[in-house]
């Protein structure tokens, strides 16, 4: 690089070591790149607000069980719906359908008694029918996502009530499909899993760093690297200590933060990603290189209804239950919320699934520690919405001056 | 360039093109030739066909008539995955650029490096970055930080980007539409520079331009266009500005002493 560029007084030099990071850290915000900053700082401020004002109820073992419950099944579905969010499409069904899955699995193990196996197998294949036949409509006939889905939204309603029969709840008794949240890992199995989850998280990146060293490609300061695994190393174990002095880690929530590690590698190191970033970016610009536009936008709806469909599925195992109000409510607000909220831009190509992750522990905290107040829901609903709000007005302002400083 | 072209074919040739869009003779009886290592400007004012011409090449829509040649084979080009499979790069007025994504990603897009499998491939960003510097390098183009998103970038880097993105794959002709018209001063003499370097490593580069300046700065015959016929190609050191308006706006019909000197091929 260096050889580029000595003659350029516009260039800005990467000065060296952890002063020089700084400084080009601060310039990456001021340009609007600003990756998960917000989202921390936020997440630090809610988790002192709430463990004053609940008096250390917040962060106590139980609570944290019981927050990570909680946000398993929504933030699956947000998960499709940062994939949909980074094509700069919306998907209104993301809610609905987890419930359709949930309920068509209820009554292929309930009423029709089918092992557990066919009806998790059922189930998700009426996402990914569902993804398929949307994908399909807003590609083929060029209709915005918006009112496919939002069609969608009323007409898979109407198909949940009608497979859920006349009796309009299901309860689930067969073991293995509860057991999908209701299974506890505790001691050697939940360090183990949290061993391979920092291997992937804090492990990978330092040796991406030897990779690139080795190759001779500039690389930020080690002492970032480290520091920065150090750091995660540091919060995941602290939440496994916290999580293993109670029941443990829920079997749902390996199921969500392993779907996150998956798809991130997908996005990350898969060609397939790289178009779905593209396509994001610039839909045109992706065509003309060759991406097949429609066939990679019908694909993630398959995905994003797949997942919504999973995410109902722990939904039902953690109630136990599938009712006429599945997947409705807050669910889709919550799984968009989460979304915009991790840091994933409305307006596409902007974003990682990691934003899933943090979004939801952001949205399912406040939820939670509002419970614990004993807030009424007109309240809670209202700070919800701002919070909403204010995720996605930081992500416009900036975008704004990414551009003005664009040129 | 051009005594130099004597003698040899040229890399890319069309013989007696023509398209009609329903009652509209776009382009009639076209002839055009482009050789490894010059640089021809096609030049015509507007509705002289360029862009079609273009579009044709870069197989958008095919051509009623005429024959296409690559390297004296004859090919049919019918789409763009022909004109890319022959090694014809066309790089557009809207760059065609992803903002979102960086330096590397954009001149790889559509063709990432790693392990087969297509989609499900890995990329592997460490090949395609070493090589993603190395190709600016030897352009001599400018960016502070390959790994920064194409948003950040100033016009004439973006430009160069595109331009460069069409010398990563086996590209031998390169088309350039209007490359300069959106630029500064001192962006449009890097972007040129930049046009020279690729004759330099032996491209066959089209430049389309309105700017006459440019057009004179770099290139070595100049190919007039009007009314969907072809005027002439001149050898660009001996036409005058004057003359070359004259031929594009229809106030001159040819050269006297000169008339198509620089058709490569016409006489030996």
């Amino acid at each position: 690089m260096s050889s580029t560029q000595e003659n350029d007084p516009r260039v800005i030099r990467e000065q060296a070591g952890l002063r020089g990071f700084f400084a080009d850290y601060r310039r990456r915000i001021a340009q609007g790149d600003i990756g998960q900053l917000p989202v921390i700082v936020g997440l630090v401020a809610i988790a002192v607000i709430f463990q004053v004002s609940s008096k250390g109820v917040f962060l106590d073992s139980f609570n944290l069980v019981n927050l990570t419950l909680q946000m398993a099944a929504v933030g699956t579905i947000s998960i499709g719906v940062v994939l949909i969010l980074l094509l700069g499409e919306i998907d209104l069904t993301a809610g609905i359908v987890s419930g359709l899955c949930a309920a068509v699995m209820a009554v292929l193990s309930v009423n029709m008694q089918l092992p557990a196996p066919v009806a998790l197998l059922g189930g998700t294949l009426t996402g990914t029918a569902v993804g398929l036949f949307q994908g399909f409509w807003i590609t083929r006939f060029g209709i915005p996502s918006f009112v496919v889905t939002l069609a969608g939204l009323i007409g898979w309603q109407g198909l949940l009530l009608y497979v859920l029969g006349p009796r309009g709840t299901i309860n689930l008794n067969d073991k293995t499909i509860t057991g999908l949240a209701g299974t506890f890992f505790t001691g050697a199995t939940a360090y183990a899993l949290a061993a391979l989850f920092l291997a992937y998280v804090a492990g990978a990146p330092l040796l991406a760093y030897r990779k690139r060293q080795r190759a001779g490609l500039s690389v930020p300061p080690l002492m970032f690297v480290a520091i920065r695994a150090v750091i995660v190393t540091v919060l995941v174990l602290g939440a496994v200590v916290k999580l293993d002095s109670d029941r443990g880690i829920s079997s749902s929530v390996v199921i969500f933060v392993g779907l996150i590690v998956l798809m991130d590698w997908v996005l990350r190191r898969m060609r397939f990603g790289r178009m779905v970033y593209a396509i994001g970016g610039n839909a045109e610009a992706a065509r003309r290189a060759g991406i097949p536009v429609k066939t990679v936008r019908t694909i993630v709806f398959v995905l994003a209804s797949t997942l919504a469909g999973w995410g109902g599925i722990l939904s039902a195992s953690r109630g136990l239950a599938v009712n006429q109000s599945a997947g409705q409510g807050a669910v889709l607000l919550n799984a968009i919320a989460a979304a915009v909220v991790g840091g994933t831009s409305l307006f596409g190509g902007r974003g990682t699934v990691w934003a899933a992750l943090l979004g939801i522990i952001v949205i399912q905290s406040i939820s939670n520690g509002m419970d614990l107040l004993s807030l009424q829901p007109s309240i809670k609903f209202m700070i919800t919405g701002g919070v909403l709000l204010t995720a996605v007005t930081i992500d416009a302002v900036l975008r704004r001056g990414q551009r003005a400083s664009g040129r | 360039m051009t005594t130099a072209a004597q003698g040899r074919k040229p890399l890319l040739e069309l013989q007696g093109i023509s398209k009609r869009f329903g009652a509209v003779q776009a382009l009639s009886d076209i002839s055009f030739d482009v050789f490894e290592r010059e640089v021809v400007a096609l030049v015509g004012d507007n509705g002289a066909g360029k862009s079609t011409l273009v579009k044709l090449i870069s197989g958008i829509y095919p051509a009623d008539e005429g024959t296409f040649l690559w390297e004296g084979r004859p090919v049919t080009v019918k789409s763009p995955n022909d004109s890319t499979a022959l090694g014809i790069a066309t790089v557009y007025q809207d760059l065609a650029l992803c903002d979102n994504l960086d330096v590397v990603a954009n001149l790889y897009l559509g063709r990432e490096a790693g392990t087969p499998g297509g989609p499900l491939g890995l990329m592997n960003e460490v090949e395609m970055e070493t090589r993603a510097v190395e190709v600016l390098r030897q352009l001599s183009v400018k960016i502070p930080n390959v790994r920064i998103p194409i948003a950040s970038l100033s016009g004439g880097q973006r430009q160069s980007v595109a331009v460069a993105r069409s010398v990563m794959g086996k590209n031998r002709v390169v088309f350039l539409d209007e490359p300069t018209a959106a630029l500064g001063v001192a962006q449009t003499k890097e972007v040129l520079e930049l046009v020279k370097r690729l004759r330099e490593q032996g491209l066959g580069v089209v430049i389309i331009s309105h700017n006459m300046v440019d057009v004179f700065e770099v290139a070595d015959r100049i190919c007039v266009l009007r009314l969907g016929r072809r005027v002439g190609t001149y050898d660009a050191r001996k036409v005058s500005r004057e003359q070359l308006v004259g031929l594009m706006t229809g106030a001159l019909t040819g050269i006297a002493g000169a008339p198509g000197a620089a058709e490569a091929g016409a006489e030996p």
